[in-house]
């Protein structure tokens, strides 16, 4: 078990051009009951993924509040990550089916941390399946402890959610990323979005020189149309879908396609679909596949900047925080009806929902005919990121959380 | 210069959203689900949904409005419950009422769209509110229009709208105050007619503060 120590901080301040002085005032006043009050972050990695990538944003801004908030990280073996790989996936309605020693290896590997931790903070925030079972060590009425799931549980594996259950009752509250997600709990269950950071390298303004040479590195036409997919190379994106959707809007207007997603060299299932994409496309000269190294927020930011419209034609989605990277930077967006998308994409207000192939086409062309509604989308999208998907707004709403937890 | 005897004391508001145990798949679920959920629940979707989606000035008014039309496919029960204007309630029973009845009255005259399945369900939520002094106060008419160019969106939206709850008056507490603290009725009545439909959080503050700045100019 380690606390991770974060490297960079960003000045609330620096925030406030952006969202304005009344909202920064606001978030100290939210601070200033909770400050010398303990709060605790454990999750089970320190790098890679949404929830570091969040926790990595937040606690400096937290420290900018003069909250004490730390984040330590469990630690477990090969066989520790193996069990709850699996777990993951049949939490996400995957076919599995668990032995008595996985959950023997998972409730092992809880225990040993549990007593390497104090667990002792005012507010304890477990982030995920894996350190749930760290309730265990809770001293009773001593503090409060919330679990905050990131992923689907619509359709969970029976066995694995029931094993779960157990643990995740005796939390004081549950936090989803959508209501779809949540379940039929007798804790308290509150919706807490992800959030993108406005000042990172993904999201902050760029020169346009940068995006101009980004566009000539991979040999993208700027003053053609430009529609992107940024995602991994994964079947659950449906990329082949999207270049179908693009080949039906290429019959009426002449225009480029961008698939940019993270490397697939050490995902073995995802060199199999890239080549899949690359099959599909057929060596078209205007659908550029573009492999981006495993971190490339520079390169991400500018493709979507470059952007006129972005799609995310995602057939299974936990949140799909690539739509308000998009929507932050005003671009019109068309994406599935799917997971998180829905919360994110107000259908004819921040973006188009589609349901098909067909019906991706049918909106891009709509909007590539009408400029005038797309830029209004764009609008109303980066107002809706601000109002609820950006991390200052996640941070308010776990001052809220631990609030409302201390005054009952 | 007049100066009120009680002065404006500015408050924010945070709000978390519950997410319920209850959800609609058809229009006849979502007679169920208004009838049955919780005060705050009828409150979420109304008042505050105004909050968090202040910017949208076209077409959006309530999610229930909005899920008929976007997942229901039903726009003339979308219209309708669009047409529901939360100014006019003083009270969220009479509010849940008048949403019963509307979607009551459809689901009767066309029993077989009530039954048909939306795109998407509609979950019923309800906000947990934390409130807390914004640290301004303000007893003269400039003290008050410092304090609100200088508010956040949730403490705007907490006095100019989900007060009018509180006060259970057709009134806002911007304008209560005026009317009762200052003895500015004219300049209270003309703050109270905004409308926050038609216009952002941003341009409704802007609005009032134009009216102030117009009485001050007047003084």
């Amino acid at each position: 078990m380690s606390e991770v120590a974060i490297a960079s901080r960003i000045p609330l301040d620096d925030y406030a051009a952006l969202l304005g002085q009344g909202e920064i005032d606001e978030l100290r006043i939210l601070a200033q009951p909770l400050r010398g009050r303990s709060i605790e972050m454990i999750n089970s990695t320190a790098v890679g993924g949404g929830v570091a990538e969040i926790l990595n944003r937040l606690l400096p801004l937290a420290e900018e509040l003069e909250l004490n908030m730390r984040w330590d990280v469990m630690t477990g073996g090969d066989d520790f990550y193996g069990v709850t790989k699996s777990f993951h996936n049949a939490l996400h309605g995957a076919p599995y089916h668990a032995e008595p020693k996985d959950f023997e290896i998972f409730l092992a590997c809880n225990d040993r941390n549990r007593s390497r931790l104090p667990l002792d903070a005012e507010f304890m925030v477990i982030h995920d399946p894996q350190p749930a079972a760290l309730i265990e060590g809770r001293k009773e009425h001593a503090n409060h402890w919330a679990w905050r799931c990131h992923i689907d549980l619509s359709h969970p594996n029976r066995q694995v959610w029931d094993f779960l259950n157990k643990f995740v009752a005796r939390y004081d509250a549950a936090m989803f990323s959508s209501p779809e997600f949540s379940r039929s709990l007798d804790i308290p269950q509150y919706l807490f979005y992800p959030a993108i950071d406005p000042l990172s390298e993904k999201n902050r303004e760029l020169e346009s020189g940068f995006v101009s040479r980004t566009l000539a590195q991979y040999q993208i036409d700027p003053q053609r149309p430009i529609l992107t997919q940024i995602s991994r190379f994964d079947r659950l994106k449906d990329p082949v879908g999207v270049i179908r959707a693009y080949r039906i809007v290429k019959r009426y207007f002449d225009c480029q396609l961008v698939l940019a997603g993270g490397s697939a060299s050490d995902d073995p299932e995802g060199a199999v679909v890239l080549k899949e994409v690359q099959s599909e496309a057929n060596g078209e000269a205007d659908i550029h596949i573009i492999e981006l190294p495993a971190w490339a927020p520079l390169e991400v930011n500018a493709l979507q900047r470059a952007s006129t419209i972005v799609i995310q034609k995602s057939l299974r989605e936990g949140f799909g925080l690539t739509v308000s990277e998009a929507l932050w930077k005003k671009k019109p967006v068309v994406a599935s009806a799917v997971g998180g998308i829905p919360v994110q994409i107000i259908h004819k207000h921040t973006g188009l929902l589609a349901h098909s192939v067909e019906g991706t086409a049918y909106q891009i062309r709509f909007l590539l005919s009408h400029p005038e509604i797309a830029a209004k989308l764009g609008e109303n999208g980066h107002q809706h990121v601000k109002e609820n998907f950006l991390i200052t707004q996640k941070l308010k709403r776990y001052m809220t959380l631990f609030l409302a937890m201390a005054r009952k | 210069m007049k100066t009120a005897e009680t002065p404006f004391e500015f408050f924010t508001v945070s709000y978390l959203t519950r997410i319920g145990n209850q959800s609609a798949g058809t229009l006849s679920e979502l007679l169920t689900g208004l009838n049955q959920c919780s005060d705050a629940s009828i409150f979420h979707h109304t008042f505050q949904t105004l909050n968090s989606h202040h910017f949208l000035t076209e077409g959006f008014s309530n999610d229930f409005a909005q899920w008929a039309h976007a997942d229901a496919n039903r726009e003339d029960l979308a219209e309708q419950l669009a047409a529901l204007d939360v100014r006019d309630y003083l009270s969220i029973a009479a509010l849940r009422s008048d949403l019963c009845r509307v979607v009551s009255e459809y689901c009767t005259a066309n029993p077989t769209l009530a039954e048909q399945t939306a795109l998407e369900r509609f979950y019923f939520c309800e906000g947990l509110e934390v409130t807390l002094p914004f640290g301004l106060t303000a007893r003269t008419l400039e003290e008050f229009r410092n304090g609100i160019a200088h508010l956040s969106h949730a403490s705007f939206y907490f006095h100019f709208l989900s007060s009018r709850l509180r006060l259970q008056l057709q009134t806002n507490d911007f304008s209560h105050w005026l009317a009762d603290g200052l003895g500015l009725g004219t300049l209270a009545d003309s703050v109270n007619h905004i409308d926050i439909y038609t216009n952002t959080l941003d341009s409704a503050r802007a609005k009032v503060l134009r009216l102030i700045d117009r009485e001050g100019r007047k003084g």
